[in-house]
């Protein structure tokens, strides 16, 4: 029986932190600017497609994957730049927007430069070999995946709670205003979040693809759904949330995909069901749960709406 | 030379004007106070000095320098602390921290250290619940902490915002008796208050704003004395005092 769902469970832990990895992004620009950054998830999806460039170009792998870091940053810092920070002051709702439309401009831009072709991710080395444990074989990256999160976290967490700069995020959070009088640039904060996000996108897209090797310019938008969802569930604007969440939604979906094979060695069902279809529904369907049942989520804050 | 010198100042928002060409000067080591009803312009004023409103016309001149232009971040460095309304500690952070934060600017560590000890000596309370977050502290306890981020910025000015409002009046008396702690460690303090009685008994020196014009100043002793201003301002609040 555990041999059955042992696999499920691991590949279910490394999808998991994949999807928290973008979570982060989303809950940390929630958290300071109060907007639901629809581009996230194409953010993520682009950080693939460069990969997928550099990598052509010949540049050593581990290059390559430093280069799409950085790179990932920029573009999170120059889509708050242009796309969010003209409209500080516009009602929510126009920020808003403003994402979706940054979404289709991002999904467009790679439909324009790939001719929307699927493209081969590179396999990277070390992360992409195959390693047995137990009764599963799988790809290195699923064990690196929840250790490199686990580790990224804490040290996220602790440059929130530790360092200046962290102070300042915690302070722009709650107040714009008395912030600035603190003689906090509010726009270099908010810019600092964005570059954080990014890069964690990066990172999360860089183990994503390793297990999921085809980009197409669509591909952020189901890992970015899900990583949403993840953000809701563990209460938006909560670090901690969003990776218990993700992990979470990551196994549930997973152990769902398996669902046949363990019911069926387990000798409940005598023919396959077709279970596996319904992983994506379930996601979406806890969101809803979440929603009526605790609106603000697991480590939500009782109150979403700026003083 | 006055330190605070503002000139002709216009503000508006959205077309109506907040403040309609006012013009006052803060002395150096000085409280001085701007009284007046709800909506008169005078929160306007104050978040125009210190950058967070621009205003139309008019200038600001501090330590003779015209800091009209400035954005917040460069005024909070010339020397000018904010109080704001409702005392707006960062309730997320803890009492520590709130202090650190008003030293946001500031690269000089050991003086910083010490002067969290002093704004500790001066509000020990502070110091019992250093560890606790902001928002969990009393009315009081905030306003007293909201100064001490103030000091923190090291500031040549300190602004407050209606210190005393939604607040019980012995906390009020508390509130009036740091504002004199802040004077006497030399520090200039604008001040703007509903309640004109305290105000004008704590101040040097006064403007009365109305509906943003300012339309009478003078000591606090002077304005006091002032029938108008027992009308229109302290009316039987002034036997409370």
């Amino acid at each position: 029986m555990w041999d059955t769902i042992f696999p499920y469970l691991l590949s279910g832990i490394s999808v998991g932190g994949q999807y928290a990895l973008i979570a982060i992004g989303y809950t940390m620009v929630y958290g300071i600017l109060r907007l639901i950054n629809f581009a996230h998830g194409d953010v993520f999806m682009v950080a693939g497609i460069i990969m997928v460039y550099i990598a052509a170009s010949g540049l050593p792998v581990w290059i390559s994957v430093l280069l799409v870091l950085i790179i990932t940053a920029l573009v999170g810092f120059v889509i708050e730049r242009v796309a969010y920070k003209p409209l500080r002051t516009a009602p929510r709702m126009s920020v808003m927007i403003s994402a979706i439309g940054v979404s289709y401009t991002l999904q467009n831009l790679v439909l324009y430069i790939t001719g929307g072709l699927n493209k081969q991710y590179p396999a990277i080395p070390v992360i992409s070999d195959s390693v047995k444990i137990g009764s599963a074989t799988t790809k290195v990256v699923t064990i690196v995946t929840p250790v490199l999160v686990i580790l990224l976290v804490v040290g996220l967490v602790m440059l929130i709670n530790r360092t200046k700069i962290g102070m300042a995020m915690r302070a722009v959070s709650k107040d714009f205003e008395t912030a600035q009088l603190m003689g906090i640039k509010i726009n270099s904060v908010i810019s600092t979040t964005f570059v954080i996000g990014s890069f964690l996108a990066g990172v999360g897209s860089v183990l994503y693809f390793t297990n999921y090797p085809t980009v197409i310019q669509t591909s952020g938008a189901m890992p970015g759904l899900k990583a949403f969802v993840a953000a809701v569930f563990g209460g938006i604007g909560s670090i901690p949330g969003a990776v218990i969440g993700a992990f979470i939604i990551g196994i549930m979906e997973n152990l769902i995909k398996g669902l046949d094979v363990i019911l069926f060695k387990a000798g409940a069902i005598s023919r396959p069901l077709g279970l596996a279809i319904f992983s994506d529904a379930f996601t979406f369907a806890l969101l809803i749960i979440i929603l009526v049942v605790k609106p603000t989520g697991l480590f939500g804050e009782k109150t979403t709406d700026k003083v | 030379m006055s330190l605070l010198k503002v000139t002709d100042l216009v503000v508006s928002y959205g077309g109506i004007e907040a403040l309609k060409g006012i013009s006052f000067e803060v002395e150096q080591g000085q409280i001085v106070t701007l009284i007046g009803a709800n909506g008169a312009g005078k929160s306007t004023t104050l978040r125009t000095i210190s950058g967070l409103v621009r205003g139309k016309e008019g200038r600001v001149y501090f330590e003779g320098r015209d800091i009209t232009d400035y954005g917040t971040q460069k005024i909070v460095e010339t020397g000018i602390a904010m109080v704001p309304e409702g005392r707006r500690v960062f309730p997320n952070l803890t009492v520590l921290e709130n202090l650190r934060i008003g030293a946001y600017l500031r690269r000089d560590r050991d003086v910083i250290e010490q002067d969290i000890e002093y704004i500790y000596d001066l509000f020990p309370r502070l110091r019992e619940r250093s560890w606790q977050l902001a928002g969990t502290l009393s009315g009081g306890e905030q306003q007293m902490l909201a100064v001490g981020r103030a000091m923190m910025t090291r500031p040549k000015m300190i602004m407050m915002d209606e210190p005393s409002l939604g607040l019980a009046p012995l906390v009020v008396k508390d509130i009036f008796r740091i504002i004199q702690t802040l004077k006497e460690t030399g520090m200039t303090v604008l001040l703007i208050e509903q309640n004109a009685n305290a105000a004008l008994h704590a101040c040097d020196f006064a403007y009365v704003l109305e509906t943003g014009r300012i339309t009478m100043s003078g000591t606090g002793e002077e304005l006091l004395a002032s029938s108008a201003i027992q009308e229109a301002y302290l009316g039987k609040s002034s036997k409370e005092a």
